[in-house]
């Protein structure tokens, strides 16, 4: 049996005499600790709101236990009491608890938690891997197309001879494509200045904070059209011009496309 | 035979690996590899040294220690801005292998490239990959926009950097345009002709636009020299700056966006 400081077992003494004044009082000292323990729970009956039914099963055990000590006591009344005398000190709560329950703080009144925690991996390995493989795998395959493919290196420049069909680089055939359609400051300045004004501007145009394609399908087409369209103007460009930039078909005229 | 040859390999394996402890174990070398390389005596693969590998390393600390585990994930990024990066660094080096040989004049252009096709140690190879390297630069960077765009990443709060990466993409043309020029053929000739027409009809000011980038009313030695620099150093040096704020911005912003 754990000791109890003496302080405390005075005032559980106290609390005894008291509950057992409020019972009526002048009970066997068998009885004694089942009147303290019915006390409290007969007060806190009519305070709580603790269910009927489960009041009725726990007034009925706790009877059920108090008949067995009181038959206990009457066959052997020195080792009953013994027990009973001993427990009583202990009997500070309805169930004879040592500690009581102060209060519950929850987690977030004391921790401020800022976010939540994420899954997160090493740089290295996890992605300095991939980024090795990656660099390797582009030097692997520049290096061997380099091997099997030249450069172009066409005669010297001559201001005198034009070649026919004169083509900008791939990526402004686009451009040279709209030349065809438009006025030259329509096609060379202005569509593509307002392309890439619109670009730049497109997260501040763009207020859907989601980024789930299936919430975003206007700007998913929009993107999708605008880059079709430029990868057709490019393809048109580059493959399907030739002299004189005149629409033709490569199966036919040939290639007119140098990179 | 085999009783003598026995003991003697194992005395040199001794004196190998003793020659290992103690190379590894010098000042010298401690003082060159710092804690986290897998150069180091004793290196294990703990969550302390793969901290360290990052942290001590000036290449690999433009990462954080750890990302967003989606964040490795190939199938998200295609490695696009990586490899947009990377191929820049390989541009960087063949180029500066191209420098040694080439002159920015009309008279030696054409003559220098030929030669060093023809006359230069690898001279054909390292030019081969510097033009092939450079349109699929221009490729991965336009994708990688792509790919950022199809994933929302230019949203909130990533807005600012996708304004860099428009520039940067604005860069990565005209890195490339003004390469087009320098080996002063038919093809450069008229392909910068054509190009250079259309900057000509920029409203108000078309003429003088067109002035300021050909140095003079017509393509010629003044324009391959501006065009030169531009390719050489002022391009690369304003798109490192550009480079470093998108990187920097990435981290600064959250990592990588996502997942979807």
């Amino acid at each position: 049996m754990t000791e109890i400081p003496e302080h405390l077992r005075k005032r559980a003494e106290e609390a005894r005499k008291k509950a057992e004044a409020a019972a009526g009082g002048g009970d066997a000292a068998a009885d004694a600790p089942a009147a303290s323990s019915d006390a409290p729970a007969g007060d806190s009956e009519a305070a709580s709101k603790i269910p009927a039914h489960l009041l009725e099963r726990s007034k009925a055990a706790k009877a059920a236990k108090s008949s067995t000590e009181v038959a206990t006591a009457g066959t052997a009344t020195a080792v009953a009491a013994a027990p009973a005398v001993a427990a009583a000190p202990v009997a500070t709560g309805p169930g004879g608890h040592t500690q009581r329950l102060l209060t519950v703080v929850k987690s977030g009144s004391i921790q401020d938690v800022k976010s939540v925690p994420q899954d997160k991996v090493h740089v290295w390995p996890h992605l300095l891997v991939a980024e090795f493989v990656a660099a390797g795998v582009i030097t692997a395959f520049t290096l061997i197309f380099s091997i099997f493919v030249n450069a172009p290196l066409l005669e010297l420049a001559n201001f005198n001879e034009t070649p026919n069909p004169s083509k900008a680089p791939w990526y402004f055939l686009g451009l040279q494509e709209l030349l065809t359609m438009f006025h030259p400051m329509v096609a060379g300045v202005t569509i593509p200045g307002m392309g890439l004004i619109l670009l730049v501007l497109a997260p501040y145009i763009d207020k859907n904070p989601s980024n789930k394609p299936e919430d975003r399908k206007f700007a998913i087409s929009l993107m999708t059209i605008h880059l079709m369209c430029w990868a057709v103007l490019v393809i048109i460009g580059s493959f399907f011009r030739g002299p004189g930039f005149n629409f033709v078909f490569p199966w036919e005229a040939g290639l007119f496309f140098e990179l | 035979m085999t009783a003598t040859k026995e003991p003697l390999g194992q005395k040199v394996q001794k004196q190998v690996s003793d020659l290992v402890d103690k190379t590894q174990g010098s000042q010298a070398w401690n003082s060159i590899f710092r804690p986290g390389s897998i150069f180091r005596k004793g290196y294990t693969d703990s969550p302390r040294n793969r901290s360290y590998v990052i942290m001590n390393s000036v290449l690999y600390h433009l990462h954080p220690v750890k990302v967003k585990r989606h964040a490795v994930k190939v199938s998200y990024t295609l490695c696009l801005g990586g490899l947009s990066f990377f191929l820049f660094i390989l541009l960087t080096v063949t180029g500066i292998f191209l420098m040694f040989f080439y002159t920015p004049s009309a008279a030696a252009a054409w003559e220098d490239i030929y030669s060093l096709q023809t006359a230069v140690t690898f001279g054909l190879l390292v030019r081969n990959m510097h033009r092939w390297a450079a349109h699929l630069m221009v490729l991965s960077v336009f994708l990688h926009m792509a790919r950022v765009f199809y994933h929302g990443a230019y949203k909130a709060p990533r807005e600012f950097n996708w304004v860099i990466g428009v520039m940067l993409l604005q860069f990565t043309l005209l890195l490339s345009f003004t390469g087009y020029l320098l080996p002063w053929d038919q093809l450069a000739l008229w392909a910068v002709t054509v190009g250079t027409n259309m900057m000509g009809y920029t409203p108000v000011f078309g003429e003088q636009v067109r002035f300021v980038l050909l140095g003079g009313v017509e393509i010629g030695t003044t324009t391959l020299l501006r065009w030169y620099v531009l390719h050489v150093l002022m391009l690369p040096f304003v798109t490192v700056i550009f480079m470093a704020i998108h990187f920097w911005r990435v981290r600064k912003d959250g990592g990588i966006s996502g997942p979807l």
